[in-house]
């Protein structure tokens, strides 16, 4: 998410491809490089319920997870 | 006669004079810009649609992430609610503990929870669960206001936490992210991790920013709109 822009596609790919991994591990790290905090929107299967997951590390990232959303970090308004 | 014609030319030329030349500067400084090469990061053009495109993709995207209720609440709304989830027992059980994921954290001072430790126990809200009087506290998330914290059981408000999400590699133009991805922001962060987002907030009294009055007009529509739902949910279809 980027103020001004709304939502920009950053880069995707398969994560089993090892070509495809490495591209999404490099964008991961930029980003948090670059101040941002990672989450994933998760659902639990049995419930519903949705929430979601702050992620640190790429190895964080479920494998089932079909998107990262990366946004600037919170500080005090 | 002839002077006559004289002076009236005169007066003609000196009514005339003063718009011939500011036609002659205004010539001279277009030629100016057109000819003047000008930073190409200099030219670029406000486009209007460029915020409203972004808030329509922003909000698909919220809806991609929220439940049907959430996603209905914000729409007719304007704002959702999230339960809290930090969990404050009774002074007989020694005080208050954070919920399983954040209970080695040692942190929770920031925590609405703290302000009704004395009340008895309480339950913690799962994301996505509407809050129920067991609760202690759930927040309202507002597109780009303090998030507020109340007890749902007496509506009492808690504590405004201000917040935001700057850009700061694009400090200069100040933009700020499209209201729907300002509520998805809080969202995320409330419901993955309470505890650092209040501390990153700037905690202040109900009434800081935001109407008290507003907001319990906001709680008494948000129950309006809830019974409103259950009612047409238990009505017979057909």
């Amino acid at each position: 998410m980027k103020p001004g822009y709304g939502e920009v596609l950053l880069t995707e790919g398969d994560p089993r491809l090892a070509e495809d991994e490495e591209r999404l591990v490099a964008a991961f790290r930029r980003e948090l490089d670059a101040g941002m905090w990672a989450a994933v929107p998760t659902k639990d299967a049995a419930s519903g319920r949705r929430q979601g997951l702050m992620v640190h590390d790429y190895s964080e990232i479920p494998p089932e997870a079909e998107r990262v959303i990366f946004f600037p970090r919170a500080a005090g308004g | 006669m002839l002077l006559a014609l004289l002076a009236l030319g005169l007066l003609a030329a000196a009514l005339l004079l003063p718009a011939a030349m500011d036609a002659v500067r205004a010539r001279r400084a277009g030629s100016r810009r057109t000819g003047a090469r000008v930073p190409r990061e200099r030219l670029s053009v406000r486009d209007p649609g460029r915020e409203r495109r972004a808030e329509q993709r922003a909000r698909e995207l919220l809806r991609s992430c929220l439940n049907g209720e959430e996603w209905a609440m914000y729409r007719e709304l304007g704002f959702i609610r999230v339960a809290g989830r930090t969990i404050v027992r009774g002074a007989g059980e020694g005080g208050r503990a954070a919920d399983s994921d954040r209970a080695a954290t040692g942190v929770g001072d920031e925590s609405p929870a703290r302000a009704g430790a004395a009340d008895g126990p309480h339950r913690a809200g799962e994301p996505g669960e509407p809050p129920t009087d067991e609760h202690s506290y759930a927040y309202l998330v507002y597109p780009h206001k303090p998030i507020v914290a109340y007890e749902p059981a007496t509506r009492r408000l808690l504590s405004e936490y201000c917040v935001e999400f700057p850009d700061l590699s694009d400090a200069v133009t100040g933009a700020r992210l499209p209201d729907s991805d300002d509520v998805l922001a809080k969202w995320m962060a409330l419901t993955g991790d309470e505890q650092r987002l209040l501390r990153d907030a700037n905690m202040h009294l109900p009434g800081r920013q935001l109407d008290p009055g507003r907001v319990r007009r906001d709680l008494w529509r948000l129950e309006e709109w809830e019974r409103r739902r259950r009612r047409s949910a238990e009505a017979p279809r057909g």
